[in-house]
């Protein structure tokens, strides 16, 4: 499939002032193959797939409640792996995620319970908290210019002990003390954890805002200059800075952003269980990450979309779910989860030897 | 940076009347040291409008450096840079852009991922809309950005498709058009024919001509003489990080462009040497004495 047959630059003929006039270079290509190379259509593809095949192998998936479940499954995710992608896209990742969700959802509820304060201080605060964390891995990474995986491997590994060691210090215990029945809590349980019923089914909130962040991330990215930035500076970083781009406060932003993303979660987590186990969090930022780069976005930055990680994480919840429905051996689930990242990487691979082959 | 104006630093300078006598762009014993490394030392270079200035140099003379300090991606350590006379030091590309100082790198000039219409834009998007939804200009984005390159004589058919599905001489030739289009006045090109075929060379050579006929000044920084000595009105050669030779057309040929260029006098003594050596065959090579161009620091032609 190659896009543009290489000849001799067709840049001699003058150009004939009002007249369309094509280079005949680029043949008209099938629509299948055009949609195939955008980000997104592979892991839609694969997201079908994964569908039909559960809703034959697993009955009970046709059930309405069943897929407000996996909805939800893949919504926890979901939420996540949006900022991870656009992150991605801008060149970098981030391994402190996982760990900061917790992080975020400790200091919120020990915040509010140990001041006896309204939880929703200690949901600001967490707030604050996920936005600095952000910004210094962020800030660290263009001072230093070492690679975001030592600069957040330093930071996960930071943030598990802080969490597991703050925990037990204050609260005595590895989990913090139940916070359902402080002032704010059945507020802020609204916007955070809700349900709510469409058709006799029960639908978490979390789904809609999951929905919400990637039509935003979706037009962000597309149709305003910071998404025309983030592309840039995963792209090709110095190009970007030597055309104007600002590449410092486009990075630092989005680092933000997921600490913004490991705040909602939190929020979420918190506000769902009353309690949070100090421990949680590890291994999640891997989830993440595979779900974008399932969803289509090159690790090494440039390419991809927000839409993609929606299909990564909806293809999670429903193999996760699914397992469980199908009634097999969830320890299936990881070994299910590495055929499909190889399956995407190496679509990946293909799809940008196709897009820069010259 | 305000963004409803389409390119923020060009049309305002336009402006300004470019003086023939005056010099756009100008170094006076200029140079930078990286620590205890000197890469340049008094070099003097002056840009003027409808003129290309070559500056010429082998690998390690020092251009990148001095690109490096006009375009503002380095700050020079001595000696004047000026700027329509003015003292200036530059801290971001984007202090030099302002200027109207635009380069364009051999390797840094596109993403090669993204579409060409996004690349043409990049740093300078248009946009549309109050600032909640304030948004991209795609339509018109695409539509100017089209136009130009037609008229610079590149026609595409798909401003979708990534830049990195370009030829090399294409791809130079988008980031000439799109520093053209944004009102830049000085023109730096970075080595914009080295990893080039002869026949794109020859269309990036055509460019930088044009550009030099639309009352841009161009500073041309190449290895290769015979593609300076095409389009230049003025050479400059840098030598281990100081000015081996500032001339202008009227007083060096291609020769003996050719010849400061390789080495010039180190070769002429290095030809004695080889000469004890079999199967090599010296006579093709200048003397000392061949080298008649006047040196730097002679008086700038008439410009």
């Amino acid at each position: 499939m190659s896009m543009t047959q290489q000849a001799t630059p067709a840049v001699d003929t003058p150009p004939a002032p009002g007249q369309k006039q094509s280079d005949g270079r680029t043949r008209e290509r099938p629509l299948a193959l055009r949609l195939l190379a955008r980000p997104e259509v592979g892991v839609f593809l694969g997201a079908v797939a994964v569908l039909v095949f559960f809703l034959f192998a697993a009955p009970p998936v046709r059930d309405g409640s069943s897929m407000a479940n996996i909805l939800y499954q893949s919504s926890t995710i979901g939420i996540m792996a949006l900022p991870v992608a656009l992150l991605m896209i801008g060149g970098e990742f981030d391994l402190s995620a996982g760990v900061a969700v917790v992080t975020s959802a400790l200091t919120a509820s020990m915040l509010s319970y140990q001041l006896t304060m309204n939880v929703w201080v200690g949901v600001i605060v967490a707030l604050l908290v996920s936005l600095a964390i952000g910004a210094f891995n962020g800030w660290l990474l263009v001072k230093t210019g070492l690679p975001s995986f030592l600069v957040t491997l330093g930071t996960f590994l930071i943030l598990q002990g802080v969490n597991l060691a703050i925990t037990k210090l204050v609260t005595g215990n590895v989990a913090t003390d139940d916070i359902s029945d402080m002032d704010g809590f059945s507020q802020a349980q609204k916007i955070f954890a809700s349900t709510f019923e469409v058709g006799g089914v029960n639908v978490k909130i979390t789904v809609v805002w999951w929905l919400v962040f990637a039509a935003l991330a979706t037009w962000v990215l597309l149709r305003t200059k910071y998404g025309n930035w983030i592309f840039a500076v995963g792209g090709n970083k110095y190009s970007a800075r030597a055309v104007g781009v600002p590449v410092t406060f486009t990075k630092i932003s989005l680092f933000m952003l997921v600490g913004f993303g490991a705040w909602f979660v939190g929020m979420h987590q918190l506000f769902s269980f009353n309690t949070v186990q100090s421990g949680e969090g590890v291994g999640q930022e891997l989830i993440y990450i595979a779900a974008a780069v399932i969803g289509g976005c090159l690790l090494t930055g440039g390419y991809g979309s927000a839409i993609g990680p929606v299909f990564g994480a909806f293809m999670f919840g429903m193999v996760q779910q699914g397992i469980v429905y199908a009634g097999w051996n969830p320890d299936w689930f990881k070994a299910f989860l590495g055929v499909m990242l190889l399956g995407a990487v190496l679509i990946n691979l293909w799809v940008q030897r196709t897009a820069t082959r010259r | 940076m305000t963004s409803n104006e389409t390119g923020t630093h060009g049309a305002v300078l336009k402006d300004t009347p470019p003086a023939e006598d005056r010099a756009l762009v100008e170094l006076r014993a200029a140079g930078k040291s990286y620590g205890n490394i000197r890469a340049l030392h008094g070099v003097d270079l002056k840009v003027f409008p409808n003129r290309v200035t070559c500056v010429l140099g082998d690998n390690g003379a020092g251009k990148s450096t001095l690109i490096k300090i006009i375009s503002g991606l380095h700050q020079h350590t001595e000696g004047e840079f000026l700027v329509d006379g003015e003292p200036v030091r530059f801290s971001t590309p984007r202090e030099a852009l302002d200027k109207g100082i635009a380069t364009v790198y051999q390797d840094l000039a596109v993403v090669p991922l993204m579409p060409v219409w996004r690349n043409f834009f990049l740093g300078s998007e248009m946009t549309k809309g109050p600032w909640p939804v304030r948004r991209l200009d795609i339509d018109k984005m695409k539509k100017t950005a089209d136009e130009e390159l037609r008229n610079m004589g590149i026609v595409l058919d798909d401003m979708e498709q990534p830049i990195g599905t370009l030829s090399g001489g294409q791809r130079q030739c988008v980031a000439i058009a799109r520093a053209v289009y944004f009102g830049a006045r000085v023109l730096i090109l970075d080595e914009p024919t080295a990893a080039l075929g002869v026949k794109q060379s020859g269309v990036v050579l055509k460019y930088i001509a044009a550009a030099r006929e639309k009352g841009l000044g161009v500073i041309f920084i190449t290895h290769n003489p015979h593609h300076a000595y095409m389009v230049g009105d003025h050479f400059s050669v840098l030598r281990l990080g100081t000015m081996e030779l500032s001339a202008s057309r009227s007083e060096v040929s291609l020769e003996e462009l050719t010849n400061h260029m390789a080495g010039g006098t180190e070769l002429a003594s290095l030809k004695h040497e080889l000469a004890q050596v079999r199967g090599v065959d010296v006579e093709e090579l200048p003397e000392a004495g061949d080298l008649t161009a006047p040196v730097a620091t002679s008086s700038e032609g008439k410009s």
